[in-house]
């Protein structure tokens, strides 16, 4: 299908208008705020020992979240795709709860589920084990919000796909394994690796529910988006946007990680 | 090829769901390390008090060492002050709260976690530092703005937060409500007026104070922010040149309660440091503190030194005039009160 | 349709999958309703039918319906332009689309606002013809807007990529124009991803709240949003009225997906039935 030549330019300005008009702007104006002040409040607001230590906080989560997530997103779109059981659109509309719960209630689950007034709270309590208010309850928190990404991202690609090319491996005797790994996952990797980098996107992001069940404690439980929402609540705007913009520059950097692999993949094929 | 890098993804992938096992215990291993050590303490506050107890913790840690010779560190954690109260109850380990009204330590309270009485416990209702509201003006105060009578003219348009939603902005309403009341000899119809008025002249009723301030200053909304004295001071500090402070004729005074949280320190055997941090809020030293923070030292001596900055005006306090906090929160802001009352139809 | 399972996996993955829904969905929701039900029916229904709160629902549901079609639209003509076409920046319009993730939602919330109110960059236009495009609902529209840009354009892209050209080819041999090209080949192929990209979109826009607080105002019976009226019950120590709103949320954002896969799988089985 080719279009006139017209039709591509005016479809290429729409997309770049809507972008330009919705996302880059306020990028700009992130990137506006957070230099106000000048290179040296700027440097000294990312360097600021809280700032590094939730950093630190934010990558752990992320790569935890991602890792959980990459396994269950796989299992459960293999699962939906390859077979009919009863259930299974429920079990698909299941999964994507999290998108349908605010983040903010999402946070409250867990507090109910290990906060004080949870029946087991006393139990963790007498193993000095704390999950909310602390570290774990943010990795929690993080996996929750962005549980059903990998699979949205992977059902429509293996939904188009079939089951015809696995079905025949099947017969041929291949086992299961070696089914994802030779007929199934070069079909699905860009799926997949796009369902990667929009949960890591988000749970690098995420702020009401981890607000919730984090406790605010500086250094010790305060994510970057936490330590953004502290600064901006204490006057300290251009901080505040400077610790924003590198979320935005984490997120580039991840942008840029993937087009490498996808490129190495391209010409490895 | 396809298949090593697969292994490897998996591999990360393993390796970073035991790690995560490994990380929760290691949560709790830390958890058991303060509760035994107990030289650790947690202050849970609220939003605009972190120059505050940062300055003080700097004052305080020394102090500590040198009546007991121990060292100790203090975490800090700010929010907005319901929702803080909110976490204590949920479970965060709070040895003090340090909070914007005695409305919500009365809910840990509630909670069982601190035992009733909590606010004669120490002086002055437990608010070793006080603020007010006040009104911040544009440079030159364009619209005349002078007291709470001018806000109900038509062409006011005013900024301030959700007294739902923001601990904080009760206060304003309240002080608006008071000065109506004492406008009008307690005719409740005309004060319901009044503040009908009031809040029909509101551009943006943000959730929560900062967000007043960034419409008001930012934003260029509205002619008149209602804020605590505080933080308009702050405002004005940052900004001198675009900014004036309007101080009305009566106020209310605005008493952020301190307490300690019974059953975590006893639980972790930091009682004895808690106690210590809040009473040496009252000392010389932690008054000065205070008032650099703009916030209204109670020692009135204290207070005298920095008269340039904390202008004298009539206050009332909440228990005069409402009768304390849970009278105050059943009239006025529970659902159906009188807050609410504004905007049905 | 036979209901034997021939590839194999079937109870390793089931395994997993229900092992996750589970230790991270089931086990919090239910704790979560267990304390909900201590409010009982009444509570429950005074709480969830308060008119203020009925307002809040159908201003959620429309700003995040008007939000995902317009998210709907654009994300189709972005897929299309990033997988059909070769232009000067593609490859950083590409990986812009994530960004909104990024971003938490607070500082995208407030970039915005700052944006679109009266002395913003681009809210002095709207203003100047007379439309308020903050602390309205259009303010409310554009934060979610913001919030869902990548999901129907993610959702659409790989489909987009996976598509056999041949069946183009075949088409344009018959004679058929653009149009119908558009219409008869690609589209039908498009629908399910772009339905999966609209109810994401729309459920996370009726959820969301820490982006759209700044830009909405907040003014009762005008533009007040459901998840505001949750903080608000909550910042009153009153779990259970919030926990009726969030349930009321919750059973229509499932409602709505759920219906929304049953018409996918529906339209599977009658595609199967043709094959």
């Amino acid at each position: 299908m080719r279009e006139p030549k017209s039709i591509r330019r005016l479809l290429i300005f729409l997309a770049a208008a809507f972008l330009f008009l919705m996302l880059i702007l306020p990028l700009i104006l992130v990137a506006v705020e957070a230099l106000s002040k000048g290179w040296s409040v700027y440097i000294q607001a990312l360097t600021e020992p809280y700032a590094i230590k939730a950093l630190g906080l934010t990558i752990e989560a992320t790569v935890l979240a991602v890792a959980l997530n990459t396994i269950f997103g796989i299992a459960s779109a293999w699962l939906l795709t390859k077979f009919d059981f009863r259930g299974k659109n429920l079990l698909g509309s299941l999964i994507d709860l999290p998108f349908a719960i605010s983040p903010v209630v999402a946070g409250l689950f867990f507090i109910m589920l290990f906060g004080r007034m949870s029946p087991i709270y006393s139990t963790l309590q007498d193993f000095h084990v704390a999950i909310v208010f602390a570290v774990p309850g943010v990795i929690l928190a993080t996996v929750f919000v962005t549980f059903p990404f990998i699979t949205r991202e992977l059902i429509p690609v293996m939904e188009s796909q079939g089951r015809s090319e696995e079905e025949a491996a099947t017969t041929m005797g291949a086992d299961g394994w070696t089914i994802f790994r030779k007929v199934t996952l070069p079909n699905i990797k860009w799926g997949l690796s796009y369902g990667i980098i929009l949960c890591t996107a988000r749970a690098m992001g995420e702020f009401g529910a981890v607000s919730v069940v984090s406790g605010h404690i500086r250094g010790r439980t305060n994510t970057l988006p936490l330590h953004i929402e502290i600064l901006y609540n204490e006057y300290n705007f251009t901080a505040a946007f400077a610790v924003a913009s590198i979320l935005v520059i984490l997120a580039i950097v991840v942008l840029i990680l993937r087009n490498i692999v996808e490129a190495r993949g391209v010409k490895a094929q | 090829m396809l298949s090593k890098r697969l292994k490897k993804i998996f591999g990360a992938a393993l390796g970073a769901v035991l790690a995560m096992g490994m990380m929760t215990g290691c949560g709790g291993q830390e958890q058991a390390a303060t509760s035994d050590g107990a030289k650790e303490i947690l202050n849970v506050s609220y939003d605009p008090t972190r120059e505050l107890f940062a300055a003080y913790n700097e004052k305080f840690k020394p102090h500590w060492k040198d009546t007991t010779g121990e060292d100790i560190t203090i975490n800090q954690s700010h929010g907005g002050s319901g929702k803080q109260a909110r976490s204590v109850v949920e479970g965060l380990e709070a040895d003090v709260v340090t909070l914007a009204l005695a409305y919500d330590v009365d809910e840990i309270q509630n909670a069982g976690l601190i035992k009733s009485g909590w606010l004669e416990r120490f002086p002055d209702n437990s608010a070793p530092y006080t603020s007010t509201i006040v009104f911040l003006v544009r440079k030159g105060n364009p619209k005349g703005i002078h007291d709470w009578d001018d806000l109900i003219r038509d062409d006011v348009s005013i900024i301030t937060p959700n007294p739902k939603t923001s601990g904080g902005a009760r206060w304003n309403y309240l002080a608006a409500w008071e000065y109506a009341r004492q406008k009008y000899n307690g005719d409740e119809q005309q004060v319901r007026a009044f503040i009908k008025k009031l809040f029909s002249n509101v551009a943006v009723l943000d959730s929560g104070a900062r967000g007043s301030t960034t419409s008001f200053v930012q934003r260029g909304q509205g002619d008149v922010l209602i804020a605590w004295e505080n933080e308009a001071l702050l405002s004005l500090k940052d900004a001198p040149d675009d900014y004036e402070i309007v101080t009305p004729s009566l106020s209310i005074l605005a008493e952020p309660s301190v307490a300690v949280v019974d059953e975590v320190v006893d639980r972790k055997g930091t009682r004895r440091i808690a106690e210590e941090y809040i009473r040496y809020l009252y000392s010389d030293e932690a008054q000065n503190v205070a008032a650099q923070n703009f916030y209204r030292p109670r020692n009135s001596e204290v207070l005298a030194k920095y008269s340039d900055v904390f202008k004298p005006l009539t206050l009332v306090t909440i228990d005069e005039a409402f009768g304390g906090w849970t009278k105050a929160q059943q009239e006025h802001f529970a659902d159906g009160g009188t807050f609410d009352q504004i905007y049905q139809k | 349709m036979s209901d034997k399972k021939i590839i194999p996996g079937y109870h390793l993955t089931l395994g997993i999958t229900m092992f996750f829904v589970s230790l991270f969905l089931f086990i919090p929701l239910a704790a979560f309703l267990l304390y909900s039900a201590g409010m009982g029916l009444e509570k429950f229904l005074q709480a969830a039918t308060d008119y203020r709160n009925v307002h809040a629902y159908l201003l959620s549901f429309g700003c995040a319906f008007a939000a995902a079609v317009i998210n709907c639209v654009f994300g189709l003509i972005l897929a299309w332009v990033l997988v059909r076409y070769d232009f000067k920046g593609k490859r950083i319009m590409d990986a812009m689309i994530d960004l909104p993730f990024a971003l938490p939602t607070a500082i995208a919330g407030i970039a915005l606002t700052t944006l679109y109110a009266e002395n913003g960059w681009v809210g002095q236009f709207f203003y100047a013809i007379g439309i308020p495009s903050a602390f309205s609902p259009m303010g409310i529209t554009i934060a979610l807007i913001f919030v869902g840009i990548p999901f129907v354009a993610r959702s659409v892209q790989p489909v987009l990529k996976e598509l056999d050209p041949q069946l183009e080819e075949a088409a344009q041999l018959f004679g058929a124009d653009n149009l119908t090209i558009f219409r008869r080949v690609i589209l039908p192929e498009l629908v399910s991803p772009l339905m999966t990209g609209f109810a994401l979109a729309f459920s996370r826009g009726i959820g969301e709240y820490g982006s759209v607080v700044f830009i909405a105002g907040n003014m009762p019976f005008e533009t007040e949003i459901a998840p505001l009226m949750i903080m608000t019950k909550l910042e009153q120590f009153d779990y259970q009225s919030a926990a009726a709103i969030a349930i009321v949320m919750m059973v229509l954002s499932l409602a709505i997906l759920l219906s929304i896969h049953s018409w996918q799988s529906h339209k599977l089985r009658s595609i199967g039935a043709i094959n």
